[in-house]
């Protein structure tokens, strides 16, 4: 279904204006390289889950020129972020926030491993006992034949 | 009049599937005659769907206007490739190829499986045919294909121009064939739960419909991700896009499934979990052909604007997955396992892949729908987006890769892990060497890049290792190693070039993630710029017209470090029925790399040129057609063809004990 994502990033082309342009970017080469690594991390409000560092569109241009004067004025990386989410909200950051409403999509990974393993324990565990023989009642039954 | 006549064959699908589905779960005790009517069934509706098909595709093809499906997504005077795949470039189209599919591997299955006990064979059937009818059904009574157009325009509206290349004329039949083939999985895990009966003889029948399926689903999603890389225009191959992760999580559980099948084959163990993994894989590729159809996953710019159709979709999705999950919950138990092992053996190692890529499944599947569900309770508007994805998939996958190269040294039931062990020093000492040279070359921009190369090397020469270990390399006369390794089963192959071509794959990710090179610049034509050793000359700008389209050509010469010079050509196209713009990009291959060259936009008198150097960027793909090909290889091994009988020679006599 790829193509169908190709379509629909198709429609950020319309405007005649492409990712980072000649004219955006900062003699700096280090402060260059810290606002590439921010752009990469927000996300362009008009396309479907690209970042405007990738984005042609008009609003990523303008994003990608706030990040860098941000930065010329002398904010931190994180300073820059806070500043475009108190304008825009947190759904521009592609990083989703570490919190209380995050919380769950963070620890799916590690709590799905450990539900896995603890599966495979107990199971194995079980199996190993099913395997050992008699249980307590199977025992006394045939001691009671001897 | 064919349109017509195709409208019909597709009602008489429905017609027949359904008539299948209660005739096949009514009466599948009742032997052989019931079978063979459902056999003769499923290739009639083979035939019928394949009508309707072809009925679409000549109406694209002669630029038959009176069709709405052909008016809003064709074009007179587009090219007869793009007549042809602009078929399935649309909602209604593409699902009749979905359909098309699914008709095609349940013929397979009636052709083929003609040995299987009349009993499965009439419940696969069956679980096909609802299939079938539930899919014919919904095309049919909401989106149907076969709509008139009176009067009908003298042009058609034309195929959106990203999509008028020959990526979607491959991209999306291979991955359908992927996400369809499934369902014989689907169906033969159904079957097992219907007929409470389930042994080795059944993951031996469903291993290679899997992996067939598999195959298709590699190449589907890697013809994808370089589609987007060329097409795009800046060279990004994968975005940890819904649309991607809906793709992607049917080939990890696909890949689950592969190994757990064979546990079940060899050692009649993880029947259940098998059979879990079977109904996932194939829910997962519903998900992914229609979740993201349905509205609910990207809210706009989808195919299914229409509410209702939506709300059908889910209803779909909702019976065919909860009937199956729910007849799991009420059977599952039933089953016996068999065959114990201990912690440490093949068997323990493939749960092990289980684990991690199931555990990978889940997480990505969390990642996707969080947003969406978190909006729906709390009103909270999050993105979860590549960085995300690239921490949770990365710290699963190392693990997952570390430990793999260990799991075909380990024997059956009961292993030696020492011994593996040893056994692959050698492949660790090269991995290790060849990890710090090419840091040591390369220069460490990003602190996990060689972590990354170790683990790719560490896969691809613990491949390696495993084969020589086989041939007895080096400890025997030479002669006698070839021969060996000429002499291995093709399954042994087949593991060995499908977990190379994995180390291929990290190693193609790893080196142009960490050393890629980007050049955004303006020239004028006779100027040059430089990139990595690589001298670009824009030699001229030229305005062409195409065949449907208008051009903005730039002519570039390459020099590259070795002194020889190739052209490229590099153009920006507006299409005349749309008006829409595409970037072209312009790409040459120096061994495993590329240079990709972009013309942008004009810049007052000046035009915007994009450079990168992506330093063996092919590898990513060259391993997925590595795994493809192993694929293959296993799929003509004797033991697991298609179709081979369940005692190929006569029952073996019981040994004495």
């Amino acid at each position: 279904m790829r193509w169908l994502r190709v379509l629909l990033l198709a429609l950020c082309l319309v405007a005649p204006v492409a990712a980072v342009g000649p004219d955006e970017i900062l003699p700096d080469p280090a402060l260059e390289q810290r606002a590439r690594d921010i752009s990469a991390g927000l996300r362009c409000l008009v396309c479907q889950n690209q970042s405007i560092d990738d984005s042609d569109a008009e609003l990523a241009r303008d994003l990608r020129v706030l990040v860098r004067e941000r930065l010329v004025a002398g904010d931190s990386d994180e300073a820059v972020r806070q500043y475009v989410v108190d304008r825009y909200g947190e759904y521009v950051l592609l990083n989703p926030r570490l919190g209380w409403h995050t919380i769950l999509l963070w620890a799916a990974g590690p709590l799905l491993l450990l539900a896995g393993l603890a599966t495979l324990l107990v199971t194995g565990r079980r199996r190993r006992a099913a395997e050992a023989g008699l249980s307590a009642q199977e025992q006394a039954a045939l001691d009671e034949l001897r | 009049m064919s349109i017509e006549l195709g409208h019909f064959a597709l009602i008489l699908t429905f017609a027949i599937a359904t008539i299948s589905t209660i005739g096949g779960y009514g009466f599948w005790r009742s032997g052989p005659r019931i079978a063979l009517v459902l056999s003769q069934g499923a290739i009639l509706q083979f035939i019928l769907v394949a009508v309707a098909f072809a009925a679409l595709v000549q109406a694209f093809v002669t630029s038959d206007f009176s069709l709405l499906l052909a008016a809003n997504n064709s074009h007179s005077l587009k090219p007869l490739i793009y007549k042809i795949s602009g078929v399935w470039g649309n909602h209604e189209g593409s699902m009749v190829l979905w359909i098309l599919i699914l008709v095609a591997f349940g013929a397979m299955v009636a052709a083929f499986g003609r040995r299987l006990p009349d009993d499965l064979l009439t419940l696969v059937l069956a679980t096909q045919s609802l299939l079938t009818a539930a899919f014919a059904g919904f095309t049919i009574f909401t989106s149907n294909p076969f709509a008139r157009l009176v009067p009908a325009p003298l042009e058609g509206n034309d195929l959106n121009p990203v999509l008028q290349d020959i990526g979607l004329a491959i991209h999306p039949p291979l991955l359908y064939a992927g996400y369809v083939g499934f369902s014989i999985c689907f169906s033969f895990a159904v079957a097992a739960l219907v007929s409470g009966r389930i042994d080795q003889a059944w993951a031996r029948w469903v291993r290679p419909w899997t992996m067939l399926s598999w195959i298709f689903l590699t190449l589907g999603i890697a013809m994808g991700s370089y589609w987007a890389y060329y097409e795009l225009g800046w060279g990004g191959w994968w975005f940890w896009d819904p649309v991607e992760n809906a793709s992607f999580m049917p080939w990890l559980a696909g890949t689950a499934l592969l190994h757990s099948a064979l546990v079940m084959e060899k050692r009649n163990a993880l029947k259940i979990w098998t059979i879990f993994l079977s109904i996932i894989t194939f829910s997962l590729s519903l998900l992914g052909t229609f979740l993201v159809r349905s509205g609910i996953l990207t809210s706009v710019h989808t195919f299914a604007s229409d509410p209702t159709r939506g709300l059908v979709i889910l209803t779909l999705l909702a019976l065919v997955i909860g009937g199956a999950f729910a007849l799991f919950a009420f059977r599952a138990a039933s089953l016996r396992q068999g065959g114990l092992f201990a912690p440490v053996s093949r068997e323990g190692a493939l749960i092990l892949n289980n684990l991690f890529l199931a555990t990978a499944v889940g997480a990505i599947l969390v990642g996707t729908l969080y947003p969406l569900l978190l909006d729906a309770l709390t009103g909270t508007t999050i993105s979860v987006g590549a960085p995300f994805f690239d921490l949770t998939f990365g710290a699963l996958m190392a693990p997952l890769l570390l430990v793999l190269p260990f799991g075909p040294l380990l024997a059956w039931k009961r292993a030696d892990i020492v011994g593996a062990a040893q056994r692959l020093i050698g492949a660790a000492a090269v991995a290790l060497f060849a990890t710090i040279l090419i840091s040591a070359l390369g220069g460490v921009s990003i602190s996990l890049a060689p972590i990354g190369l170790l683990l790719g090397f560490w896969v691809a020469f613990g491949a390696v290792a495993e084969l020589v270990d086989r041939s007895k390399l080096g400890r025997i006369p030479l002669r006698e190693s070839g021969r060996r390794l000429a002499g291995l089963p093709r399954t042994a192959w087949s593991t060995a070039i499908a977990h190379f071509g994995i180390g291929v794959t990290v190693l193609g990710i790893v080196s142009t993630t960490a050393w890629e090179t980007e050049l955004v610049t303006t020239l004028n034509p006779g100027e040059s710029a430089q990139l990595s050793g690589y001298t670009v000359v824009f030699d001229r700008f030229a305005q062409v017209p195409g065949p449907n389209y208008l051009a903005d050509e730039g002519h570039f010469t390459v020099t590259d470090p070795g002194g020889g010079t190739r052209s490229m050509l590099a153009d920006r196209r507006t299409y005349v029925a749309s008006g829409m713009p595409t970037t072209e990009a312009a790409i040459e291959t120096y061994g495993f790399s590329q240079l990709y060259l972009q013309l942008g936009e004009p810049l007052d008198d000046t035009h915007v040129v994009r450079i990168w150097h992506k330093p063996y960027i092919t590898l990513i793909w060259l391993g997925t057609v590595l795994m493809a090909l192993a694929g293959l290889l296993s799929l003509t091994d004797r033991r697991l063809r298609v179709g081979v009988p369940r005692r190929a020679t006569g029952t073996q006599p019981e040994p004495a004990r």
